[in-house]
């Protein structure tokens, strides 16, 4: 389904994670975060980039993965994105819902 | 003569050197298997075990039993796995070497992992039915113990058998019913996922099971530790559950001499092709059972459709063909429900769970995704069928390799 976000119109899944890696930038990012009630910092940033990069890899993730990068702890990650921090973080990088659900 | 090593004489591995010994041109074949234990285990028995619905005994056998005949059995945990020379190194220092491996070291809890689990409180007030020991020990605290909260929790996924925990919260409720004190007892369920099932298709369907059972649930909860003084669990977002009695999914990881062998992912799991089943780093490496890493479950139903893809795979490998067969996740499984009912999914790496008929379209006699006192009877019977169709790679009527797309509402 396509949804406004921050001012243009993008394709999503019924839990708003992005179809199209393509239609992602930084604003799009700010907008998901700013409806998850997160404000990006530098910190934040770094953490997205990992995820971006190991998605492009094809590398599975998962918060124990997330854990041992040496990017961030999970203790940080999760001050980071409260609450469901592999589901937030992933939604806001733009890249589909990780598949640790079987 | 060439070697074939089947690691680990499990359900896959078992599978697999009664598919080969069948297959393979003897003369030219030797085929061994190697594992370090004596016994084989009917896992998806250890669910009931805890509530004294099967004995021991109905659970047990000896491993050689299975072992058909001219495949040769070392009785030895395999230590290191050499692949730049095709040689395995075993517990007593002496090594056997391979044309091709096929590794079935399935997988194992690692309580380990979290901290304060494997604390004083472990199986005092601290149990898991995902072993044997844990399984027994579970069914004598049962037996007296005379109520308060009851905690059943997933530490990480994934897990083999995703929907045995549920399963048992289910048959915890029908247990306490039984024994006229459900209303002594709280039952919550605890899950890293963002639902009761793994799959959101499921979570949807079934959710009225929960509430109909007057189960409470928990969900994003990443533990982070067990606190053994004051009896909670505690995750990473600061939220906290307190038990009286906890029964936990450790950490599941694949086996050690993965991880001593560089073979491995952060859980152990072998990098595996999800399609045709060979490593994906060596060629000459082939992966069945919760050993692998691919994406669908750890299920003793998964490993029966693998082995009959990987046993194609591996005839073709030898004459030097293409890889023809490609494996797509089919898995399914019954899910206790209690009462004496039983709920039937079935699914594959594209397909969510969904409703309909199995195994044929349109009759069944099986309902998919719906509770009934057959697929109860399945469940049971699925003992019968593992001992004597299943470890014998005996085909099961109507039942394939490939998941049937016929007869199943997708929407
Ligand atoms: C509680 C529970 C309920 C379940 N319920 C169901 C169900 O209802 N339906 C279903 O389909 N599945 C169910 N399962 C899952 C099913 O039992 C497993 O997926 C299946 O047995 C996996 O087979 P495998 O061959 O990969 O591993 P296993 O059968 O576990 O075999 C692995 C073997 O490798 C050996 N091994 C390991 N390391 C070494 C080493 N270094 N050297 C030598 N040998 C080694 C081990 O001793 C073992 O014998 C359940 C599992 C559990 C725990």
């Amino acid at each position: 389904m396509d949804k406004m976000i921050a001012g243009k119109t993008i394709s999503v899944t019924e839990e708003g994670f992005l179809t199209e890696f393509g239609q992602w930038d930084k604003s799009i990012a700010e907008a998901i975060a700013a409806e998850n009630n997160i404000s990006l910092s530098p910190r934040h940033w770094e953490v997205l980039n990992y995820i971006q990069s190991e998605y492009k890899k094809e590398t599975p993730l998962s918060i124990r993965k997330i854990g041992k990068s040496g990017v961030v702890d999970i203790k940080e990650f999760y001050s980071l994105f409260p609450m469901a921090p592999l589901k937030t973080a992933t939604k806001i990088a733009g890249i589909p819902k990780p598949v640790s659900c079987i | 003569m060439k070697r074939l090593v089947i690691l680990g004489a499990g359900t896959g591995g078992t599978m697999m050197a009664k598919h080969l010994s069948k297959e393979l041109d003897r003369k030219l074949w030797n085929i061994t298997i190697v594992d370090d234990k004596k016994e084989h285990y009917y896992q998806p028995g250890f669910l009931f075990l805890p509530f004294d619905q099967y004995k021991p005994e109905d659970i047990v056998k000896p491993i050689s039993k299975f072992i058909p005949k001219g495949v040769e059995f070392i009785n030895q945990a395999a230590k290191k796995i050499q692949p730049e020379d095709k040689s395995i190194l075993l517990s007593d220092g002496s090594s056997i070497s391979y044309d091709i491996l096929i590794v079935a070291t399935g997988s194992d809890i690692d309580p380990g992992e979290t901290e304060g689990m494997h604390g004083s409180e472990w199986d005092k007030s601290i149990f898991t039915f995902y072993n044997f020991e844990g399984a027994k020990a579970l069914r004598d605290k049962l037996k007296t113990w005379e109520g308060g909260k009851l905690v059943v929790h997933i530490t990480e996924m994934p897990i083999k058998c995703p929907v045995a925990p549920l399963e048992f919260a289910f048959l915890a409720d029908s247990f306490f019913k039984d024994k006229g004190m459900r209303d002594k007892v709280d039952i919550t369920y605890v899950t890293p996922l963002s639902g009761a099932f793994t799959k959101p298709k499921c979570t949807e369907a079934l959710n009225y099971l929960l509430s109909e059972k007057n189960i409470m649930i928990e969900t994003d909860f990443a533990i982070e530790s067990v606190d053994n003084e004051n009896k909670t669990i505690n995750d990473y977002g600061g939220k906290s559950v307190p038990f009286d009695l906890l029964v936990t999914v450790p950490t599941n990881k694949g086996s050690q001499v993965i991880e001593l062998s560089g073979l491995g992912d952060e859980l152990n799991f072998i990098p595996t092709d999800k399609g045709t089943l060979q490593s994906k780093n060596y060629p000459d490496i082939f992966v069945i059972g919760d050993a692998t890493n691919v994406p669908t479950s750890k299920a003793g139903s998964v490993v029966h459709f693998e082995a009959e893809i990987l046993t194609e795979n591996i005839i073709s490998y030898i004459k030097g063909q293409k890889l023809e067969q490609e494996f797509d996740g089919h898995s399914n499984c019954f899910i206790e429900t209690g009462n004496g009912k039983a709920l039937l999914i079935d699914f594959n790496y594209d397909h969510e769970p969904v409703t309909g008929t199995f195994p044929i379209a349109g009759i069944g006699p099986l309902r998919l995704l719906k509770e009934s006192r057959f697929n109860h009877w399945g469940k049971l019977a699925f003992k019968w069928v593992y001992w004597n169709m299943l470890l014998k790679a005996r085909p099961i009527p109507f039942v394939s390799a490939k998941m049937n797309e016929a007869g199943k509402d997708y929407n």
